[in-house]
């Protein structure tokens, strides 16, 4: 398993590098000029070649490049264009609130997600179930966005609940929270029924209840258990989407996180600020894939013992050849 | 027997099966009437709505004011009424959210049959390539997309089109990969079928239904990311009316007009519904065994 685990970390590395390369043309290749963009249209020639020079941006695209990922191994991001900061620096001071907030969505969507979708599938076609899906159904359609509008225009403005935006207290968390992670939640709801619905009605279910096993253990040890693979494998997705959808609730809710940062840089193409946003977002969708996998083998040991060292293999085939 | 009971016997084809599950499927009955209720309205709006005068014509003097008579849905920040503005912004969205997934369809469809069809090296260089694309969240790829092109319509459905081929591509390259291995597929193949026959004539067929399935859901999530990055400032640039960016201007005004930010609002969440009830309604009449 640790030897998979070493596998897949190094897997992570020319992905990175294939990223870093595609972002790097796209925004050295889009038609902006960034001296433009920051010093402004009145600059002088001089003053625009200076920015230039003072940036690399005079150099041939893959000195460029090579000079950018020569200092991203030794931990340096660059330099912003417009506000001429350490990009790490202007990173540090910003991830948190963006990892407060897609940590607090996931647990969200983790805990209420599969809640939900339990409860709905113990009681198939019932009143209760039935309301549920309907209302997963319009949850579901709702884009982030307008529902945190929605949520601010409802609690914020008419009753004053709860503060419009803002990110210091964790009063001002619970809004975001909720509308980064009610995606999530309705889609894994939904999963967690159907694959709940397909697990309880078969005839292992009915021998732990013919032998008088209390119904909550029956659900959580026998039936959650063998539905919980599809529900991690969609909990995966939708932890990575969180990072993406905080790009736009950090826009609704005037959160200084990664994602405001981000589309800023954009409209300046402020080119290092851009790089290093987006190859921290892929560094961790990369973590969050490789631990989705762990998580399968930790609850399907037929997963696990794929990946058991090559003793158990070799053993295995020793026996299959010995068999024939 | 009766004349039900009689009907019921007779043997249908398989395209006739499909209809009649539909058509007692309730909710995608209602999807289908929902859409189609969005199609009419928005597309029929340029008959009797003018663009320059109806759309982003500036009325200062009826800013901002509530549902009334003459304003059904009242008026935005300029006084431009709200309702003409979600018709005319619908078309666009709908149509750009066509747009961009039939080209992640097709570009999808054919990578993912090339790739699953040949296997080996190619199957290897596309699927790599995918997993880069995926490795940075979709929406954060769809924002640095627009972020580094001119905001034009064209190059937004591009960009959607692009940032949604990963998807399509695996599920189609999957529903191919089940296929060919089929007998009847080594059938052709002995008869001399040519791969371009055999992929278009059997085996896109038979892979069709699922993928059509997720396209329309998939529909709705083009439209949705449309007003997502208009929302952001990324999308369709204003006067011109689009849902998203006449949420971003409701938010502006948010404390002092209410309608603004939610019927544009309102609009998006319908559509989507609808598509949503469309495709489970064809999921489950395109394979009943999956319904519950």
């Amino acid at each position: 398993m640790y030897r998979y685990i070493v596998q897949r970390l190094i897997m992570i590395i020319p992905i990175l590098i294939l990223v870093s390369i595609a972002i790097f043309l796209l925004l050295s290749l889009s038609p902006n000029d960034p001296a433009v963009l920051i010093l402004g249209a009145n600059a002088s020639d001089l003053e625009l070649d200076m920015f230039r020079a003072q940036h690399g941006l005079d150099k041939p695209l893959h000195v460029q490049y090579l000079n950018y990922m020569l200092g991203l191994l030794h931990g340096d991001m660059g330099e912003s264009y417009s506000t001429m900061q350490d990009v790490s620096y202007m990173i540090k001071i910003r991830i948190g609130n963006t990892m407060i907030l897609c940590a607090g969505a996931c647990v969200l969507i983790t805990i209420l997600g599969v809640l939900l979708g339990v409860s709905m599938a113990l009681r198939q076609n019932s009143i209760y179930d039935n309301i549920a899906r309907v209302c997963v159904l319009i949850f579901s359609a709702m884009p982030q966005f307008w529902l945190g509008m929605m949520l601010i225009l409802l609690l914020a403005v008419q009753w004053g609940i709860l503060p419009p935006q803002g990110f210091s207290t964790i009063r001002h968390m619970i809004l975001p929270w909720i509308c980064t992670a009610m995606g999530g939640i309705t889609v894994v709801s939904r999963t967690t029924r159907s694959s709940m619905l397909e697990v309880v009605h078969q005839d292992y279910i009915r021998t732990a209840r013919a032998k008088g096993l209390k119904e909550g253990y029956i659900v959580r040890k026998h039936a959650l258990k063998n539905s919980l693979l599809p529900i991690i494998t969609v909990l995966g997705r939708y932890v990575g989407a969180s990072f993406g959808g905080a790009v736009v609730i950090e826009n609704v809710f005037q959160i200084n996180g990664i994602g405001n940062m981000m589309v800023t840089g954009l409209r300046q193409k402020d080119i290092p600020l851009v790089m290093g946003c987006v190859m921290i977002s892929a560094l961790l969708i990369a973590i969050v894939n490789l631990l989705t996998d762990i998580a399968y083998a930790y609850v399907d040991p037929r997963i696990k013992s794929q990946y058991e060292g090559k003793k158990k293999k070799k053993k295995s085939k020793a026996k299959e050849v010995s068999e024939a | 027997m009766n004349r039900r009971e009689k009907k019921a016997l007779i043997a249908r084809s398989n395209k006739l099966e499909i209809w009649y599950r539909l058509r007692h499927n309730t909710s995608a009955i209602v999807g289908f009437v929902l859409f189609a209720i969005i199609l009419l309205a928005c597309f029929t709006a340029p008959l009797y709505l003018d663009y320059e005068t109806d759309i982003i014509q500036i009325d200062a003097a009826n800013k901002l004011q509530g549902p009334s008579k003459e304003h059904i849905f009242g008026t935005d920040e300029v006084g431009r009424d709200v309702l003409n503005r979600i018709l005319w912004g619908g078309k666009t969205s709908i149509t750009m959210g066509l747009l961009a997934l039939g080209l992640a369809f097709l570009v999808g469809t054919i990578l993912g049959t090339i790739a699953a069809y040949f296997g080996g090296v190619v199957d290897m260089i596309i699927m790599r390539l995918i997993d880069v694309v995926m490795a940075v969240p979709i929406l954060i790829l769809m924002i640095t997309l627009a972020g580094v092109v001119p905001p034009t319509n064209v190059n937004l459905v591009l960009i959607i089109g692009v940032a949604l081929v990963p998807q399509e591509l695996r599920l189609v390259r999957a529903q191919v990969l089940q296929l060919i291995d089929k007998e009847y597929i080594e059938a052709v193949k002995i008869q001399g079928g040519s791969g371009f026959r055999i992929i278009v004539m059997h085996i896109l067929p038979n892979a069709i239904g699922p993928i059509i399935t997720t396209a329309m859901i998939d529909i709705a999530s083009a439209i949705t990311t449309i007003s997502t990055l208009s929302f952001m400032g990324l999308g369709v640039q204003p006067p011109d009316p689009e849902w998203g960016s006449m949420l971003a201007n409701g938010k502006l005004v948010i404390r002092d007009a209410w309608n603004i930010s939610t019927f544009p609002g309102i609009a998006l969440l319908l559509t989507v519904i609808a598509l949503t009830l469309i495709g489970d309604g064809l999921r489950d009449a395109l394979d009943p065994r999956m319904r519950r």
